[in-house]
């Protein structure tokens, strides 16, 4: 984990040759319900580098999800459907090949770690099982190689007696322990790119420290490229190098760690960080974002956020905003983001 | 607000035996009062004939009083038997031993009528807005359930406008008593949960994780929501969360549970200011700031390992497997919760105030 989060220039392509190591491209998916059709992701725009971590924050409905499962390519189609841009890895345009080398790119670049551990781990197959198959169908290894390099992997995510927990079932695990079983096997074939889609909302706080650190530990020393998908704003201070921040299936700004914190340059963003509760003293009242997320079946005109905006005016009822630039790289989808960020 | 005490003559008995015990009278006019609760959970095995093998531990002697109007935070991770705590004082299962006292008078004691009028002046908000709710019950059925069960509370008449303003009161549109839950939000089913539980002007209530599966932006409502019907209806909270920011923004005082007890109690600023237990600065440093300018600085205190199963709890002192002071004597003697210098009572032979929230 940097222990400097640096404010230097983001958003710049180029640790490889062909660009970002995964790069999303103005991303668009439906989903066709019987009352409609939801328009989950609207030109959805993020990437990440090697040894860098990216945190997707929204909340509930913001898509932050879909996004991670369309790069993973398990989305449910239908009822989803891609409806455009595209999801590049090492250049190579995901969306565009077949399913075999979809397949093959899952396997061995891209890897996803879900929040819980218990309903996303298969309950009737050994922990030592499901990491094993994995080293056998892809890697082509022994039984018996499989089986040493799997407690190797849960020895590196600290589980304890890892030979013999390796023989066990899911449910023999604590809540902890089967995340880090879930990112030991996250890890065997050596991804270059980690996804964990709030890999630490179902755990308590210590042990969603022990979880986070891990993490970090592991990203530092493969040089992986970690995109954390979380609504927790304490975690993303914490880890994050990048932020990009959604709100009804669009990114509404995107910033390093420190100055979105210092300011934040969209209203949605701001208004979340006031609505938090803080550890350092008792308040007496929170400040609130009026109302609830927009529906997807219905997404106001104009900038979605308006109708829970302090800052509304009618040029953001009438117009979508697109991307201000604010400098090294910062962008905000905000007709005053300039104004936001010099206050 | 309606009072509940009785006789001046049962608040003088209550008072008597306070003096005589002098643990007793934490708080000037509790109106909750707990004693030594304990609740095991018997772990069955066998097939034909079941036999016990052993008691999960769940609630392991817990005290503290509840003032009135005030709001008692109840912090712990999984497994301290916080949400067991809940569901023994809403008399939902029954305590294996212990005390708790509602205005004076016994609530474990009570039977037919008497239990009846209990259950107007203790309530519940839970934590699940999915499952809390009845599916099959309009909105105005579930706030107006209360009444067909307690049909004292408000004549026939009078209970579609009783609905109606309470629905007003949690901030949802009274016209919608028509609808069902499925037609809402996480967090207006949770506003629905809380007007029930407000239906019949309860003196206590329970809120076991009311926030916890909201997200922020819609936590902060219902969080104001919270302190706002407690200050219009002079409502006493125990507030159970783990959660440490949310607890302590809406709590007087807080107690910390490990494993089924009490390891340290105070008001809101001695508990996150000046904790004195080593758990409580463990579980303190281990919430993350949203502050990126602070990486690196923390005091961060690390706990090794997983909490002990309260089926079997260590000997002594039980957090003593994941404490970086445990000494021989943690093993030997458990610790009691009681004062040790810092001006709050925390269990711990070594216990030591330390800062951990920058």
């Amino acid at each position: 984990m940097n222990a400097e989060p640096y404010a230097a220039a983001v958003g710049e392509p180029g640790t490889t040759p062909d660009g970002p190591l995964l790069e999303v491209d103005d991303l668009y998916v439906e989903f066709r319900t019987r009352d409609g059709v939801a328009k989950v992701l609207n030109g959805v725009t993020y990437h990440v580098d090697a040894g860098e971590t990216l945190a997707v924050l929204g909340e509930s409905g913001s898509g932050k999800s879909v996004t991670a499962q369309a790069i993973m390519g398990i989305l449910d189609v239908p009822p989803a459907a891609v409806t455009g841009g595209e999801i590049r890895y090492h250049g190579e345009n995901l969306l565009a090949v077949d399913e075999q080398r979809r397949n093959d790119v899952r396997a061995e670049g891209i890897a996803i770690v879900f929040q819980d551990a218990l309903s996303s781990l298969n309950p009737v197959f050994t922990v030592g099982f499901q990491i094993e198959e994995q080293l056998r169908v892809r890697l082509g290894m022994t039984r018996k190689q499989a089986r040493v390099r799997a407690v190797e992997l849960l020895d590196l995510v600290r589980i304890p007696n890892a030979k013999r927990r390796v023989r066990q079932y899911p449910h023999e695990f604590s809540g902890g322990m089967r995340q880090r079983a879930m990112i030991a096997m996250s890890l065997a074939l050596d991804p270059e790119v980690l996804i964990a889609d709030e890999p630490t909302t179902a755990l308590d706080v210590t042990v969603q420290a022990q979880i986070m650190d891990l993490l970090a530990e592991i990203q530092v020393a493969r040089r992986m490229g970690l995109i954390l998908i979380t609504h927790d704003l304490g975690v993303v201070a914490e880890v994050a190098d990048r932020i990009a921040v959604m709100y009804a299936g669009r990114i509404v700004e995107h910033a390093d760690a420190v100055s979105l914190y210092r300011r934040p340059g969209h209203p949605y963003t701001a208004a979340l960080m006031e609505s938090l509760p803080r550890l350092d003293q008792k308040g007496s009242e929170l400040n609130t974002i009026k109302g609830l997320p927009p529906s997807l079946l219905a997404i106001p005109p104009g900038c979605p956020f308006h109708p829970r905006c302090e800052m509304a005016v009618d040029r953001c009822r009438e117009e979508v905003p697109v991307d201000h630039g604010l400098g090294f790289g910062r962008t905000s989808k905000c007709h005053f983001a300039e104004e936001l960020v010099s206050r | 607000m309606r009072s509940r005490w009785r006789s001046s003559g049962e608040i003088a008995v209550a008072r008597r035996a306070a003096e005589k015990d002098g643990s007793w009278s934490r708080v000037s006019e509790p109106i909750l009062e707990v004693r030594d609760l304990v609740k095991h959970f018997p772990l069955r095995t066998g097939v034909l004939f079941k036999h016990t093998i052993g008691h999960v531990r769940a609630v392991d002697g817990v005290s503290f009083d509840l003032a009135k109007g005030e709001t008692l935070g109840v912090v712990g991770e999984s497994g301290c038997g916080k949400s067991t705590l809940a569901q023994v004082l809403m008399r939902l299962e029954p305590p294996t031993s212990g005390a708790a006292r509602y205005a004076g008078r016994d609530i474990f004691a009570m039977r037919g009528a008497e239990l009846r009028k209990l259950r107007r002046s203790i309530q519940i908000v839970l934590q699940d807005p999915y499952t809390s709710l009845n599916p099959r019950m309009t909105v105005g059925d579930i706030i107006g359930e209360p009444f067909e069960i307690h049909p004292e509370v408000a004549p026939k008449g009078s209970r579609a406008g009783k609905v109606r303003d309470l629905l007003d009161v949690v901030g949802l549109n009274p016209e919608h008593l028509n609808r069902y839950p499925h037609q809402f939000s996480g967090g207006q089913r949770q506003r629905i949960g809380i007007a029930r539980a407000l239906a019949l002007r309860p003196d206590v209530i329970i809120c076991d994780e009311p926030v916890s599966a909201l997200d922020v932006s819609i936590q902060a409502q219902v969080m104001n929501l919270l302190g706002e019907l407690q200050s219009e209806f002079g409502l006493s909270y125990v507030f159970i969360a783990h959660d440490l920011s949310v607890v302590r923004h809406l709590s007087d005082r807080v107690a910390v549970m490990y494993l089924g007890k009490i390891v340290e109690l105070g008001t809101e600023e001695q508990i996150y200011s000046h904790p004195m237990h080593p758990y409580t600065q463990a579980l303190l440093s281990a919430v993350p700031v949203a502050d990126p300018t602070v990486r690196g600085q923390r005091q961060v205190i690390r706990l090794e390992g997983d909490v002990p199963s309260p089926v079997d709890p260590p000997s002594g002192c039980r957090f003593r497997t994941r404490c970086w002071k445990a000494q021989d004597i943690c093993a030997s003697e458990e610790p009691e919760l009681v004062t040790r210098g810092g001006g709050h009572p925390s269990a711990c032979h070594f216990a030591e105030e330390r800062s951990v929230v920058p």
